[in-house]
Order: C-alpha cells, then sequence, then structure tokens
C-alpha cells in the first residue's frame, strides 16, 4: 500500500512539472526557443499569490487569479522585451538572453522580498481522501493538483484544436512564413502563446508551493529544469508529450526517493532522460517529421 | 488599356551582402494571366516573396489597386486581395485538409467561409474526398491542389502562384494549368512564376524573362514562345 501512497504522491509532483512543461514546449514548438526564464516565472507567480494572501488577506483563489494575471504580463512583457527583437537572430543569443531574464528575474525577486525563505500558507483546505480503510491517503493538495492538471490538459488540448487561435497557433509552429501569408499575426500569436504559459506557470508555483511551501528566488529554478527535461522527455513541442513527460519524472522521482536514495534522486531523474535520449532522440511523443516532395 | 492591378517598380532585394533583386520593375493588368520565366536562382521566388511582405525591397515600391504595399505587414498583405501559393506548396502538413482551408480564410469572417469551402471543393473534388485527412499524407499533386485552393479561401483578386508545377507528374501538371485557366475564366488575375516555360508562356498573356536579378526580356505569351533567346535558354532548342 505504501506503493499506491507513493505513485499518487508521484503523480501529483508530476502533474505540476507537466503543467510548467506545457510552458516550454508551447514556447518551444510555436517561437522555436528554449524560455529558460520560465522556472522564475513561476517563482513570481508563487510570491504574488503569497502576498495576496499574507498581507492583503484575500482568499486563496484570488490569490491564484492574481498571481496568473501578473504572470501572464510578465511573460508577454519578457518576451516583448527581451526575445522579440532577437527573432531572426541566432538561437544561441537567444538561450542567452533567456538565461540572463533568467537571473534577471531572481535578482529581482531577491531585492523585492528578500533572501529569507517565505513559508507559504496553506491554499487548499481540506484532509483530502482516505482508501482502502485509511491505508492509502491522499492530501487534498494532492487531489487538488492533479485534478487542476487534468483540467488544464483537457482545456488546452480543446483550445489547440478547435478555436481559431489554436489553428493560428499550430500553423505558426509549423511554418511562421506561410502563416503570416494566411494572414495570420505571427507576432501576436507567439504574444498569446507566452500569455498562457505564463498563466499557467502562476498556476504551478501555487501548486508547488501548496505541497513543498519554501518559497525564496530560487525557488523555481529547479523545478523549471525539471520541467524542461520534461517536456524533453515527452518529445518537446509536444503537449500530450509534456504531460507525460511532466508525469512520469514525477513518479521517477518520489519512487527513486523512496526506493533508493534521497541524495540521488535528481541524479537518477536526469540518467532516465539520457537514457530515454539515447534510445528516442525525439523524446516519447515526439514526432519526426518528414517530408513529402 | 486595361486597368493596371499590381506594379512593381525598382525592386532590389539583398540577402545578406548579395544583391539578388536588381532593379526589377513590371506589371499586371486586371484579368490577365502574367508570367515570370528564369532559370533556377534568377529571383522568382525572391520577386513572389518581396510582393508578399516576407522579404523586403530597399528601393521602389509595390503598388496594388492603387494601395502602396511597401510598408505593409506581411499579414495584412493577404486582405488587400492578394494571396500567394508558395514554392513548395508548404501547407501545413499536421493539420486536416478542411484546418488548412480554414487557415487560408483566416482574415475572413467564419460566416463567409462556408461557400468558398464550397468552391474549392467544385474545383478540386479530390480534396472533398480527403477533407478529414492530414495534409501530410496527401501526393504532391493533392498537396499542390490543396495549397491552390487555401490561397483562394482569402478571395483574392490577384493569385501568385510559385512554381505551381514543380515536381509534378507531366498528367497533374496538365491538370494544374487546366485550374489555373479555370480559375482565369472565374476573373481571378493570375501572376505565375514558372520554371515550365513552355507551358507558363503557352497560358500566359504576357510574360518577363528574369535573369541573374533583372529583367532580360518580355512580350507576350506568343512572342516569348517565339524568340530565339528564350526557345534556346528555356524551351530546349
Amino acid at each position: 500500500m505504501t506503493f499506491l501512497t507513493y505513485l499518487i504522491s508521484g503523480i501529483s509532483l508530476g502533474s505540476v512539472y507537466a503543467i510548467i512543461a506545457l510552458g516550454y514546449t508551447m514556447v518551444y514548438g510555436i517561437a522555436k526557443m528554449l524560455n529558460f526564464a520560465h522556472g522564475d516565472v513561476i517563482m513570481v507567480g508563487a510570491y504574488i499569490a503569497y502576498c495576496v494572501m499574507s498581507y492583503l488577506g484575500l482568499s486563496p483563489i484570488v490569490s491564484v487569479i492574481a498571481a496568473m494575471i501578473v504572470c501572464t504580463l510578465l511573460g508577454i512583457i519578457i518576451e516583448r522585451l527581451a526575445y522579440k527583437p532577437l527573432r531572426s537572430a541566432a538561437s544561441l543569443a537567444v538561450l542567452i538572453t533567456a538565461i540572463g531574464v533568467s537571473y534577471f528575474l531572481q535578482n529581482s525577486a531577491l531585492l523585492i522580498w528578500g533572501s529569507a525563505t517565505k513559508i507559504f500558507p496553506t491554499v487548499v483546505a481540506g484532509d483530502g481522501v482516505s482508501l482502502f480503510g485509511g491505508q492509502v491517503r491522499i492530501t487534498a493538495v494532492a487531489l487538488t493538483t492533479i485534478l487542476t492538471c487534468v483540467v488544464i490538459m483537457i482545456a488546452l488540448t480543446m483550445f489547440i484544436k478547435m478555436t481559431k487561435i489554436g489553428k493560428a497557433m499550430r500553423a505558426v509552429s509549423e511554418d511562421k512564413g506561410a502563416a503570416q501569408l494566411m494572414g495570420i499575426n505571427v507576432n501576436g500569436t507567439i504574444s498569446v502563446t507566452f500569455a498562457i504559459g505564463s498563466a499557467l506557470a502562476a498556476i504551478a508555483g501555487v501548486l508547488l508551493c501548496s505541497a513543498y511551501p519554501n518559497l525564496m528566488p530560487t525557488t523555481g529554478s529547479l523545478p523549471g529544469i525539471k520541467a524542461f527535461t520534461a517536456a524533453v522527455f515527452g518529445g518537446i513541442g509536444s503537449i500530450p508529450g509534456a504531460m507525460l513527460g511532466g508525469i512520469l519524472l514525477g513518479i521517477i522521482e518520489i519512487f527513486a526517493k523512496a526506493y533508493i536514495s534521497t541524495q540521488l534522486s535528481d541524479a537518477i531523474v536526469f540518467a532516465v532522460l539520457i537514457i530515454v535520449l539515447l534510445v528516442k532522440p525525439t523524446g516519447l511523443l515526439g514526432k519526426q517529421i518528414h517530408e513529402k516532395v | 488599356m486595361s486597368e493596371t492591378m499590381l506594379k512593381v517598380d525598382n525592386l532590389n532585394v539583398y540577402y545578406g551582402n548579395i544583391h539578388a533583386i536588381k532593379g526589377v520593375s513590371f506589371e499586371v493588368n486586371r484579368g490577365e494571366i502574367v508570367t515570370l520565366i528564369g532559370a533556377n536562382g534568377a529571383g522568382k521566388t525572391t520577386t513572389l516573396q518581396t510582393i508578399s511582405g516576407l522579404l523586403r525591397s530597399r528601393t521602389g515600391s509595390v503598388e496594388f489597386m492603387g494601395e502602396n504595399l511597401f510598408h505593409v505587414a506581411p499579414h495584412k498583405i493577404v486582405s488587400h486581395g492578394l494571396a500567394q501559393v508558395p514554392e513548395g506548396r508548404r501547407v501545413f502538413t499536421q493539420m486536416s485538409v478542411e484546418e488548412n482551408l480554414e487557415m487560408g480564410a483566416y482574415t475572413r469572417a467564419k460566416s463567409e467561409i462556408a461557400d468558398s469551402i464550397a468552391y474549392v471543393y467544385e474545383q478540386f473534388p479530390r480534396l472533398k474526398e480527403r477533407r478529414r485527412q492530414v495534409a501530410g499524407t496527401l501526393s504532391g499533386g493533392e498537396q499542390q491542389m490543396l495549397a491552390m485552393g487555401r490561397a483562394l479561401m482569402s478571395k483574392p483578386q490577384l493569385l501568385m502562384l510559385d512554381e505551381p508545377s514543380m515536381g509534378l507528374a507531366p498528367i497533374l501538371v496538365e491538370q494544374i494549368f487546366d485550374i489555373i485557366r479555370n480559375l482565369h475564366k472565374d476573373g481571378v488575375t493570375i501572376l505565375l512564376v514558372e520554371q515550365n516555360a513552355q507551358m507558363a508562356l503557352s497560358v500566359a498573356d504576357r510574360g518577363y524573362v528574369l535573369e541573374v536579378g533583372s529583367i532580360a526580356t518580355t512580350g507576350t505569351g506568343m512572342e516569348l514562345l517565339e524568340n530565339d533567346a528564350v526557345r534556346r535558354a528555356y524551351l530546349g532548342g
């Protein structure tokens, strides 16, 4: 029964990775860049939610919404100021800029909120669920995280598949030039992508800090890197891939911690990534696109 | 004299330091089929991409139905009535046939596009059969039809076709040119870029011959077909 408990907490942690990984994979799919500042947007989201709850005394729901609004704007501004001017630059320049933005956000947080760890308040009230006569307990946070992840996955898939903007995003991700010939505003589409990714990052930040309540300016970086790993693991550019990669990564991490070694768990996670990429370089659900002449 | 629809004046386009288009000027009148022919690398595609705004010229102007498109953002050009079928088709391979057509009508209201979809399916019955299929699984000829259908979805006044015959079997080339004639009959003005000079000149009212970035010769389709220099260079004798 402890196995089941571990599995559930793995899925829960993995759900957070998955939500973060969506931001990486969408931005990569559409703007063809790795936004390494994405993890730090999570941290900003968590701080905003923290402030709204602790200083303004508002409800968790309001705090999540506030965090989403701030992060959405932040995502759009980062894209406009830092990445848009580099649209036709070498990808290495964009990558280095993203790392720069990451440090900028971390240091800004340090300046605003200080280096002392903040203890994130409880967002999800309730006792959770007991299964098998109390042998397996699912905390309310874990349950909320998993459900949120499922809802986001379904909503995002529908959005991409059905809506006009969603279709435009797919068109831009395949061929920017052809998309422009159709009348699609590529810059606008990229902004929307950053906005969605950053709003999801805010949700991920709140969920992450609900489960692991130590909030500091570097809170976002390791989960950010792991979620990036998850996105690559699942096949970068693929939305279901990001979800699958995230959840598997969470499960592997928790199992590694539980059954092998707490210290080595991160090493094991990355070792799994390396093995998967050796066997399947495009990731689990990544597609190799063949052109037909 | 019929109305000038597209007036391209003195384009100079560079790729880095390479001067790809050197002072190209030409015109397309309403109701015409005009062709730009020339060898690989002569600048045909570059010219079309400059008209569509994907590339920028350092000088000159592109005037379309009295409006200067020179500084218009590329995604705003299609709504002026100018559509392009790009070289290599460039359909959205992971989207369905119908979704590709919807993208072609991106700038139009949803309520208006049903008629256009019906029109495209009438022109290309093959596409209707495959409407739910992902575009990447279509054959080359079907992809060309899809690329043309997609461009028609914007209800263009002027359709620019870039190498529609490229890589297609002769029978499909015939079919594509039949469709071009049909579209022309339906009132669409056509600017056709082709390496298949024989086919292009035989449907065109007028043609321009591009050589290393400049216009070398111009004339009616017939004149160019009979022009010795053109015959030697592009028609194999």
